[in-house]
């Protein structure tokens, strides 16, 4: 697979961001960016990710063997990383979980037959007041439920995807309104 | 001010309507102080947020003013990183900022970086982080566009440019060095110390000053409101306030910005509404999920500050309260809780790369029903045993909560124990 001219132009703004003998600092955006463009990091892509930065095979390796969102395999259409973190699961993360590995009749790590769905269980997400929580693709939910998973899920199976909870939601009192 | 009559300082304009745009942003005030402090002295501005009393926000509780006087005297370049990675369990509250107020971040940023006369910024977000991380990245790009970023900044004469770089799942990347390395393009894995702060040799040998995002986004309210009043809002020792997450059995989860020594109990019962389904507590990870677990009788009385959790026995970390009750089985919660270390173990230092394992696995007997009463005391020898023998804080980070819930709940092991 060639790499895509919008990869390309993506680099060299990726690269202008480091002083120009520090080159190899672009490695990780750079490798983000290609399994963004592609879905994973093709063999190819891993090896022009290492010109571009002027880096080595097995640094870039080192890279992408070390940090747990690389990829340097296909995975389903939609990547779906669930949180198995202590705030998700003190408010019933585990269920949801379930829920979900039973809906896709997958279990954490696999894929769907139809390669549409890949389950990751994964650590804090970060969302621990909004628990339980997950990240489909580049979309948060938060608050989930076995109805709200449902419908994410049957949301993308039918092509209408449900609005996912841009920006976090307020909760506290730094909304200004809870009142004590 | 909130409903409920507290000062908001960093979260006041949370709710504002497209507040991360710059328009919006500026009509509420966003940059007025980077103009006031490119008419100070750099030096001046450091001694301002030194007399202010705010510390780090990231976890560590240092001045945050001490940390930038550490930069050498004659050595450039220099360089600022805002420390985005948010990956303490518990924590979420960076995430508001970085979504909701990010004019604030990058104000705070740059007011950091004229004081200890950096030339760049790069803002460092977890991987994960992707929605705050677009928010982010396009109010960088706004502060461009109106001069507060790049040449010649406001015809002070003092140039600094502000770049985007992203993380890719690693929590070892939140510790300073391993973010520093993770900048570097290599994996996270934190540095020997001594130096103990990258100010002298930092990002590429350089000086360096690794801030949080919280802790830079109060950079402009201190110059606002002024380092006296600000000093006067938190506790002894700590000034101001402090975005507290709060998560788990609560009736109202969420983030709340308090002066800094806000009553756990206030927290958890006041604003929190008290613990859900009318249960009651058992017990409260007061500052992240590697600070020593409390029980309920040690939660009465207690100023979240940085001196008064640590006299506790814990710590106030990233003030992120984890409120557990009673319903919850403690060895199960250690099960969840040593899982994340195991995974997140960078592997440098042996005895958390094992030891964590080591407990993963001992800790799952207990859960699986399979432990003996022996169990117990390996793994609190193998947490003491990761306990202050590793490069970074990660080893004590497992190993104090893992020996305070088999202290304080031995009981519970002992009872799910077969022999």
């Amino acid at each position: 697979m060639p790499i895509p001219e919008t990869l390309k132009k993506k680099a060299e703004e990726i690269v202008f961001r480091y002083p120009e003998e520090k080159r190899q600092s672009a490695l990780i955006p750079l490798l983000f960016e290609v399994q963004r463009e592609l879905g994973w990091i093709t063999p190819e892509a891993e090896e022009w990710v290492v010109e571009t930065c002027g880096s080595t095979s097995v640094k870039v390796r080192e890279i992408i063997t070390f940090y747990s969102m690389m990829r340097a395999e296909p995975c389903g259409k939609f990547l779906i990383q669930f949180c198995q973190n202590i705030a998700c699961c003190l408010t019933g993360g585990e269920e949801i979980q379930h829920h979900i590995e039973e809906k896709l009749g997958i279990h954490p790590g696999e894929t769907t037959k139809d390669g549409m769905f890949t389950l990751k269980c994964v650590e804090c997400l970060g969302g621990c007041s909004w628990g339980p929580m997950m990240v489909v693709n580049e979309d948060q939910y938060f608050q989930l439920t076995v109805d709200k998973v449902d419908r994410i899920i049957n949301g993308i199976k039918a092509g209408e995807p449900v609005l996912p909870d841009n920006p976090t939601p307020l909760l506290g009192n730094v909304s200004g309104e809870r009142t004590a | 001010m909130s409903g409920n009559g507290t000062a908001l300082l960093i979260s006041r304009n949370f709710a504002v309507d497209k507040m991360a745009s710059i328009d919006v942003a500026m009509k509420n005030g966003a940059y007025e102080q980077l103009k006031r402090a490119l008419k100070m002295k750099p030096e001046e501005v450091t001694q301002v947020v030194k007399d202010s009393g705010l510390r780090g926000h990231g976890g560590a509780g240092f001045s945050t003013g001490t940390k930038w006087g550490f930069i050498p005297k004659d050595k450039f370049p220099r360089y600022v990183t805002v420390n985005g990675d948010e990956s303490e369990p518990g924590t979420c509250k960076d995430r508001l900022i970085l979504e909701r107020d990010p004019h604030l971040l990058i104000e705070g940023a740059l007011i950091c970086a004229y004081a200890v006369q950096a030339e760049r910024v790069y803002v460092y977000i977890r991987g994960e982080y992707f929605y705050p991380t677009k928010v982010t990245a396009n109010a960088v790009k706004e502060a461009y566009a109106k001069g507060f970023a790049g040449q010649n900044i406001l015809n002070s004469g003092w140039s600094c440019s502000i770049h985007m770089h992203n993380g890719a799942g690693a929590y070892i990347c939140g510790e300073e060095t391993g973010l520093l390395e993770s900048m570097e393009g290599k994996k996270g894995w934190p540095r020997l110390k001594p130096p103990f702060y990258p100010a002298a040799i930092g990002l590429w040998g350089q000086p360096t000053i690794v801030n949080n995002v919280e802790t830079l986004a109060f950079v402009p309210r201190v110059m606002e409101i002024g380092a006296e009043k600000f000093a006067g809002m938190g506790s002894p020792k700590n000034g101001g306030t402090a975005l507290y997450s709060l998560s788990g059995h609560v009736n109202r989860p969420g983030v709340y910005e308090l002066p800094m020594g806000t009553p756990l109990m206030d927290l958890i019962e006041k604003f929190g509404g008290g613990i859900r389904n009318g249960k009651n507590l058992k017990a409260v990870i007061p500052g992240g999920s590697s600070s020593h677990i409390l029980t309920a009788e040690e939660c009465k009385d207690l100023p979240l500050d940085f001196e008064s959790v640590a006299a506790r026995g814990s710590m106030l970390g990233s003030a992120a309260v984890m409120v557990i009750d009673e319903t919850v089985s403690i060895p199960k919660l250690m099960h969840w809780m040593v899982r994340f270390y195991a995974h997140e173990s960078c592997g440098q230092c042996t005895p958390c790369r094992e030891g964590c394992d080591w407990l993963l696995r001992l800790s799952k007997k207990f859960v699986d029903g399979t432990a003996r009463k022996r169990d117990i005391d390996d793994m609190w020898e193998i947490a003491d045993n990761i306990d202050g023998k590793t490069i970074c804080a990660l080893g004590a980070a497992v190993a104090w909560p893992t020996k305070s819930y088999l202290v304080k709940f031995r009981h519970e092991f002992e009872a799910v124990c077969k022999n």
